[in-house]
């Protein structure tokens, strides 16, 4: 399978996951979709590392090139765990003090 | 002895420090005899070194290096030779009976100025001391410049008044005008031979082309004609008399005013070998002289006749200088100073008697009065007028006859300017001391012989003013009689190697002498007659070119309509136009620019969490179209899709 197909789709999660944070107001969405954006980007490069090294692996199924890409991956998925955290237990408090999670009022801190 | 040539500047430096530090403890005797003292101790130290270098010649006693750069090393070192031998002795000696003078002169100031006066008179004696002594022109222009400070500061010395220090603005800014002129000839010998020691100078002056030495003799000219107050320079002279008089006597008559002629008379193989500067300081000399003496005709004022005579007789050294008369001019140097000191303290006796009135209008008769001072006063006027044997006559028909040789013009031109001389002196001296006592009553009653720290200097000068000529009798009279030229010769020598020798046929030089001579007399006779009836003095109004002369040609007006008010005009639109809308605009334009377009970008804080992520979404979109612009990366993409 061509490498084309994995960076069109990868541009189209992170397309969707932009429009979705320009325009959604609902903060859970919009975090939905930045982890949208940040999962194409982890599509992307385990399908560089596999591709990168495609050639050199061969038929070869004990080889352990292009493992690299892929454990990074699960660095940055485990990493995005603590962060989905974060962020949610930021928007709990947020709906908590404004009874609203539309981000739109989230502008105190203006003046 | 001459190793020990430091010590002659070091005592007056040793006085300024004492009087100007401890001027507001000492007491009025102790600070007269500190400042009197340093000086008396330099004559003294000068007597010895005058008469070493009459027997060994002269020396450069180098003290440490001043100046020690790549290619160059400017010493620190004092000349001690014949020309600096005789100067050494006017200042010194002038400088000591002036001071002694002023402690009765300025015994009615306080304390702390009487201390302050002595001071500054202290440093301009150590000024001058430097500037002769100098063995290189740096060492001169160090002195050349503390002169001019001193005289600033002297001129200004009753600072409470306003146009006394309008007075010393103007001797300084005119000084620093000649400066400048001096300072770029230093350079220019500098970069042309890499030394400013005399000796080396005056060495290698063959290497230098003709074009170098007529530049650099102009421009050490133009520092003369500040400092000696020649055309155009000159105006700053009569104003000078707003100081004390007996910084009249010492720095604007005898001393100070003459360094113009010593670095002349120092630098004069340069001179011989420019024919051009020649004229020109021929030229200007005359003029100068003549122009000043027409001016002095018509004053009223005591001091201000004297200061327009000094102005002349410094033409007459710059004519000498230019015909190539350096001893002449020298020995000008030399009895002007006795007899225009003279003159200047005997004003300065007549003005302390007369409770500072200057006007001569309001004098008359002091000879009963004040026989000391009259004698004396009389005595300088037939010394400058040029009566035989009287010192003037000597130096003055030294300098004529040597112009007669160069250019009869030169001659004529000398002797009228003569006549003029002898007018004005014995208008001035009858209208003091003879005829009837025109002042008030209270004056009157007042006048009294001034006290012995006043009179002793006069008749000192007075001696030297008879007697001084003696040294310099001319060549007809008595052969190998001219032991000043004998004496000086060394430091002609050169010059006199390249310039051609004129002899006149005695019975032509007798009858010259001889014409002069009568018209002079003369001349005197006419204006003691003249003005001894009182009637003259009348409160009239001067007409035709007598008001023009009254107001002394209205240079000082044409200075001011030509150079001062556009100047200060000029300064005006910078101030006002330049500085206010264009430098000041600028800065305010910036900080304005500033302030609104912080105003316009604090608009995009909209605090909407939405708009921040949409701006970054178009930068980074932004950064991308940028960074694909890129060859490779653009190729990249190529490859992909």
């Amino acid at each position: 399978m061509p490498i084309q197909y994995y960076i069109f789709l990868c541009l189209t999660l992170f397309c969707i996951g932009i429009v979705g944070v320009l325009t959604r107001r609902n903060a859970i969405i919009v975090f939905m979709c930045i982890e949208l954006m940040l999962n194409a980007v982890n599509l992307l490069l385990v399908a560089f590392s596999k591709m990168h090294h495609a050639a050199s692996v061969g038929n070869n199924p004990a080889t352990t090139a292009g493992i690299e890409g892929q454990l990074f991956v699960f660095f940055i998925m485990v990493v995005a765990a603590a962060e989905v955290s974060v962020g949610l237990a930021i928007i709990v408090m947020m709906y908590r003090n404004t009874h609203s999670v539309d981000i739109n009022f989230l502008n105190r801190l203006k003046n | 002895m001459s190793k020990l040539v430091y010590l002659v500047p070091l005592f007056p430096l040793l006085g300024f420090l004492v009087n100007g530090l401890g001027r507001k403890s000492l007491s009025k005797p102790l600070i007269g005899m500190i400042g009197s003292g340093s000086v008396l101790a330099s004559f003294i130290v000068s007597v010895l070194v005058f008469f070493d270098v009459k027997a060994n010649g002269g020396t450069v006693v180098t003290l440490f290096d001043f100046i020690k750069a790549d290619g160059f090393t400017i010493p620190f070192a004092f000349q001690a030779d014949q020309l600096s031998a005789l100067f050494l002795l006017i200042i010194t000696g002038i400088g000591f009976l002036i001071h002694l003078y002023s402690s009765a002169y300025m015994h009615e100031e306080t304390e702390e100025h009487f201390g302050r006066f002595f001071a500054y008179l202290n440093l301009f004696v150590f000024s001058m001391l430097l500037l002769v002594l100098g063995a290189n022109y740096v060492i001169m222009f160090i002195g050349w410049e503390g002169v001019g400070l001193c005289s600033y500061l002297l001129i200004g010395f009753w600072f409470k008044n306003n146009d006394y220090n309008y007075a010393a603005r103007k001797a300084f800014v005119m000084n620093r005008i000649g400066d400048l002129g001096f300072l770029l000839a230093v350079f220019w010998l500098l970069l042309k031979l890499g030394t400013v020691n005399y000796g080396d100078v005056f060495a290698n002056v063959s290497r230098l082309s003709s074009f170098d030495i007529t530049a650099i003799t102009m421009l050490l000219f133009v520092g003369a004609m500040g400092k000696s107050a020649q055309i155009p320079l000159y105006t700053w002279l009569p104003d000078a008399m707003a100081g004390p008089t007996p910084v009249s006597a010492l720095i604007h008559a005898a001393t100070m005013v003459t360094a113009g002629i010593y670095m002349i008379s120092r630098s004069n193989i340069l001179y011989t070998l420019a024919p051009a500067t020649q004229t020109l300081v021929a030229v200007i000399g005359l003029a100068t002289a003549i122009f000043a003496a027409t001016i002095a005709l018509k004053q009223n004022d005591i001091k201000k006749v004297l200061a327009y005579s000094t102005v002349s007789q410094l033409g007459y050294m710059f004519l000498g200088l230019g015909v190539g008369a350096y001893t002449g001019a020298v020995f000008h140097v030399m009895t002007h100073a006795f007899f225009k000191a003279l003159l200047f303290l005997g004003a300065g006796s007549v003005i302390h008697a007369m409770h500072h009135e200057q006007d001569i209008r309001k004098m008359g008769g002091l000879k009963k009065y004040m026989p000391v001072t009259h004698l004396t006063f009389l005595l300088a006027c037939l010394a400058i007028a040029g009566i035989p044997p009287f010192s003037g006559f000597f130096s003055k028909d030294e300098i004529l006859t040597a112009t007669f040789a160069k250019n009869p013009v030169y001659y004529f031109a000398g002797v009228a300017g003569a006549l003029m001389t002898a007018f004005y002196m014995f208008r001035l001296y009858t209208l003091t001391f003879l005829g009837k006592f025109r002042g008030t009553h209270e004056q009157e009653h007042h006048l009294h012989e001034s006290p012995w720290q006043m009179t002793f200097p006069l008749i000192v000068l007075a001696v030297l003013s008879v007697a001084g000529g003696w040294i310099g009798i001319p060549e007809v009279f008595a052969a190998n009689a001219h032991s000043l030229e004998h004496f000086l010769s060394p430091i002609f020598a050169d010059s006199a190697k390249l310039g051609e020798a004129h002899h006149l046929e005695a019975s032509q030089e007798y009858l010259m002498m001889g014409v002069s001579t009568l018209l002079i007399a003369g001349i005197i006779f006419f204006a003691v007659t003249h003005f001894k009836k009182d009637g003259v003095v009348t409160g009239a109004e001067e007409t035709g070119i007598g008001k023009v002369l009254e107001n002394k040609w209205y240079i000082d007006e044409l200075y001011d309509a030509v150079i001062v008010k556009p100047l200060n005009a000029f300064a005006g639109f910078c101030k006002s136009v330049i500085e206010k809308s264009g430098i000041d605009g600028l800065v305010n334009g910036v900080g304005k620019l500033v302030g609104y377009g912080s105003r316009q970008m604090r608009l995009l804080q909209s605090g909407q969490v939405g708009n921040y992520i949409l701006i970054m979404v178009l930068a980074m979109v932004v950064f991308f179209l940028v960074w694909f612009n890129d060859a490779t990366i653009y190729q990249f993409f190529n490859k992909i899709f």
